[in-house]
């Protein structure tokens, strides 16, 4: 059996192997030194020409080999398989289609073993073997068919460097562009479920139902679980989140960026900026541990000894950490733009007599708010997409309230509830992830526009 | 200071001098100005102290996990259940039992028994039978050995345990702690270098639970990250830096890149759900899917980081080696890309700590899996440091709040190291030009 590794080593190692005969091809071509000037390009052109030639296509071959055979390979079993297990559901087909996939690979089976089982496992291996065995053909075939090409192309008239300068050339726009499809992709991956959500449930009723209970009858006889999708509870609870984190990122963020530029020297500078800093370096799951782990227990302790009564997976808690994680965030993002404020407008406050604090706060301020207001917007996108600190320190109970010692729950927190573990991907609660997905997508897509665009303008206004 | 135009003495209407009101307000100003000065300190001061506060709680709390408790046993290896033909099925938890009833035969009925037998790990028959195993002439003999003990006695010994709350409500009750004192009087207590915590996978045992699984699912996926993220960073940065030409299509690239820096995580997530398991039918909780995920969602950042750098070399640079015949791509290859590599490592290495803390879109992924083997492959099911301690953080005992931290700490190490190493890349090569 040969393994894809092997191939993949195969093809690399074949790759270089190619480079090497291309450059003692275009030496034996070139005869003696003399030969050599009247060449086009230098050796190691034609070596690089050979192995892209010997590499590419064996690779694209490859690899569009990998993506579709088990998809193939599986539908060839289904169909080899009795009638009796063909024409079951999807759901149950999936299940036994899992089944013979564990059964290969020498994992436990869930259901019993039996004889079609066993013998539709038999068959894929068997179509395993005979798929990679035909990807080695193909792929050695077409290495060598493409190198003896290319072998024999090569004379002194060979145009090797440009040839080889354009398909780089091709691979660098190639690469560039999958910033295009990775968003294609996922607008398309959260759109598609969230069309076949709003299917099910209308739009309006996402939109401004006021009760969010997902959890959906598994039978149709269950008692009390008939979902609820309404999800202004859902976006409630992570503007309130977001609003708390902001109230204290704003202020703390602002107050330091306007410290550092416009009173501390250099050396406090020098220290401080990169120190704040590591707060944005700290992983989110930090936070989110310390935000559980300290911070809720600390409030809810506070609040009681003040007699108020607090959820134990208060908004605040949460509120409060996220904020700290954004402070950075918001103040290296004014920092840039109260430096950007040109010195002249300072020097004439100064000139007309006015402190230190009231040419901040007349003068600069005002110069550089549109910047600020663009980088409390992308700190307020991040805020809305933020997961793991909410995953662990909010609540999962969609309570309408604007009380932030209570439990809310946010959009993100959902999308991570409803997706991890085992989902059936047909029923409305998987398939509501995505939905609120759009939602986050579109929301932070647009705060995003909006702040870069007031950014971008307002940089240039003083260039 | 005066306004001759009106008041040609400097009088205002009041009849004072302008410099007056200003004089008079002078004081009221600078006290204005301290005020805001202080602000700022202290929002500084404040975010400073958030850090340290975070800090010290995570530290305070994790320091303690890289020790574990220990107890020794006299293990008398049984030749009667240790026979020779079943070594490695041999009922090893029993050897451990029996040793325990020989240290305490006080112990009669069942249920002080099962209590008994709850001071040391289930571990330890493990560990016995590694021993056995490796050296199978101790059988007969009775040797002391130091086995883990349970996670409970681990947390009293640190002293993480309420002794003040009612015995009922106690994990450990009173007849466990005076067994406890009598083998700490008889010093067969002891606390050693927690290497379990590096070298085990994951477990529902604290005391046998360690990082070494979500350290490799971790290298797994970062390698493919890097892999797949560094060259097509490069690649895109110089297509747009150097070759491409201001368009619509070019300028369609650049708005999505920018815009991918800032969607969120979770959203990459739920694309690979989407698009690698569910279009691609690749394997869930599989290191090469976390990293294709992750590389999508580093690339704006090395192509942002890689573009910056790439203008930074000046353009003198590049007129001479056109100037000298090089083609335009030789101009690339020999002498920019060389030049801004140094502030392309940077962001790539930036770029590579923040994968390393996310885990967001790996929960979409199905890399939240409970795994107890080291994965060995890109394709073996596995979990990363920072789900890991998700997952742990997420346990009712009080020993996953001390692994949780430790693992936190090992996790920050990690990062402080790559961000150094960035830091110290871009000191020392560093160009003015």
């Amino acid at each position: 059996m040969i393994s894809p590794y092997m191939i993949f080593a195969a093809i690399l190692l074949l790759t270089s192997g190619a480079y090497v005969i291309g450059r003692k091809r275009a030496f034996a071509v070139a005869g003696d030194r003399a030969g050599l000037m009247q060449m086009h390009s230098r050796p190691t052109y034609y070596g690089l020409l050979t192995a892209m030639w010997c590499g590419i296509p064996a690779l694209v071959i490859f690899s569009a080999w990998s993506v579709f055979e088990s998809g193939i390979i599986t539908q060839l079993v289904i169909a080899g398989m009795p009638d009796s297990i063909r024409d079951l559901p999807p759901d149950r087909l999936n299940l036994i289609v899992n089944d013979i996939k564990n059964l290969v690979s020498g994992n436990i089976v869930s259901a019993e073993m039996n004889q079609t089982l066993r013998a539709a496992a038999d068959h894929y291996r068997q179509l395993q073997a005979i798929s990679s065995a035909a990807l080695t053909v193909v792929v050695l075939a077409l290495i060598m068919i493409a190198t003896t090409m290319i072998m024999r192309a090569i004379s002194p008239s060979l145009r090797a460097r440009n040839q080889v300068e354009t398909i780089i050339k091709w691979i660098l726009i190639a690469c560039s562009t999958i910033a295009i499809f990775t968003t294609i992709g996922i607008l398309l991956s959260v759109l598609f479920e969230a069309i076949r959500f709003f299917e099910k449930i209308s739009l309006t009723e996402f939109l401004f139902g006021l009760k969010w209970s997902p959890q959906m009858a598994i039978r149709e006889d269950q008692v009390g679980s008939s979902g609820a999708f309404g999800a202004i509870p859902v976006f409630a609870g992570t503007l309130m989140i977001s609003a708390i984190a902001m109230v204290v990122a704003v202020p703390i963020g602002l107050m330091s960026a306007i410290y550092l530029s416009e009173y501390a020297n250099r050396r406090f500078r020098a220290i401080a900026k990169p120190l704040m800093e590591i707060l944005a370096g700290i992983p989110t799951v930090v936070y989110g541990f310390f935000a559980a782990l300290t911070v809720a227990p600390m409030i809810r302790d506070t609040g009681l000894g003040l007699g108020l009564d607090v959820s134990s997976e208060s908004a605040l808690a949460a509120g409060l950490v996220m904020g700290i994680m954004i402070i950075p965030f918001v103040s290296s993002l004014s920092d840039d733009v109260i430096n950007a404020v040109p010195q002249a407008m300072r020097d004439g406050a100064y000139g007309l007599g006015a402190t230190q604090s009231e040419t901040v706060k007349q003068v600069v301020l005002p110069a550089a708010l549109p910047g600020i207001v663009g980088g409390v917007l992308l700190a307020v996108s991040r805020a809305i997409g933020e997961t793991m600190i909410v995953v662990m320190a909010a609540g999962l109970a969609a309570n309408l309230t604007a009380n932030p010692l209570k439990t809310v729950t946010t959009v993100t927190v959902q999308i991570v509830t409803l997706l991890v573990g085992d989902q059936e991907f047909d029923s409305p609660k998987t398939l509501a992830a995505f939905a609120l997905g759009l939602v986050l997508f579109i929301a932070t897509l647009i705060l995003n526009v909006i702040a870069l665009h007031v950014v971008r303008k307002y940089r240039e206004q003083y260039e | 200071m005066n306004n001759p135009s009106s008041q040609p003495n400097g009088l205002n209407p009041q009849g004072r001098r302008a410099i007056e009101i200003v004089n008079a307000g002078l004081a009221r100003r600078y006290r204005k100005e301290r005020r805001f000065r202080l602000y700022g300190i202290s929002a500084i001061l404040a975010s400073l102290l958030f850090l340290s506060f975070l800090f010290g709680s995570i530290i305070s709390k994790g320091y303690s996990a890289f020790q574990q408790t220990f107890i020794q046993l006299d293990i008398f290896f049984d030749p009667a259940i240790l026979s020779q033909e079943s070594l490695s099925t041999a009922n090893y938890p029993g050897i451990v039992k029996q040793s325990l009833r020989q240290m305490f035969p006080e112990v009669k009925s069942r249920q002080d028994k099962r209590m008994l037998y709850r001071l040391v790990s289930s571990g330890a028959s493990f560990q016995i039978r590694q021993m056995v195993l490796d050296s199978p002439e101790m059988i007969g003999q009775t040797l002391q050995v130091w086995v883990i003990a349970d996670d409970d006695i681990d947390m009293l010994e640190k002293g993480h345990f309420d002794l003040e709350a009612p015995e009922g409500e106690r994990r450990i009750k009173d007849i466990q702690l005076a067994w406890v004192d009598r083998l700490k009087k008889e010093s067969r207590i002891e606390k050693r270098f927690n290497r379990i915590l590096f070298t085990a996978g994951d477990s529902r045992e604290p005391e046998l639970a360690g990082i070494l699984g979500a350290v490799a699912g971790s290298f797994y996926t970062l390698l493919v990250t890097l892999l797949l993220s560094f060259p097509i960073g490069i690649a895109s940065a110089v297509y747009l830096e150097e070759f491409a030409t201001q368009n619509r299509w070019t300028d369609l690239i650049e708005v999505n890149i920018n815009n991918l820096a800032a969607v969120p995580s979770i959203v990459f997530g739920l694309l690979g759900l989407a698009v690698f398991l569910n279009f691609f039918g690749l394997p869930r909780s599989a290191p090469l899917v976390g990293g294709l995920v992750l590389t999508l969602m580093t690339l704006p950042t090395i192509i942002i980081a890689s573009r910056a750098s790439l203008q930074s070399v000046p353009p003198s640079i590049r007129e001479a080696a056109l100037g000298i015949g090089a083609s335009k791509m030789q101009m690339v290859t020999h002498h920019v890309l060389p030049l801004a590599l140094p502030g392309i490592l940077t962001g790539t290495i930036i770029g590579m700590a923040r994968a390393l803390g996310e885990s967001a879109p790996l929960l979409m992924i199905g890399m939240v899996a409970f795994i107890v083997d080291v994965p060995g492959g890109f394709t073996d099911p596995s979990t990363v440091l920072p789900v890991q301690i998700f997952l742990w953080a997420d346990s009712p005992e009080r020993a996953f709040v001390e692994r949780t931290s430790a693992a936190t700490i090992v996790l920050l190490a990690f990062l402080i190291i790559m961000n150094a190493s960035a830091v110290y890349l871009r000191k020392k090569f560093e160009r003015r030009w």
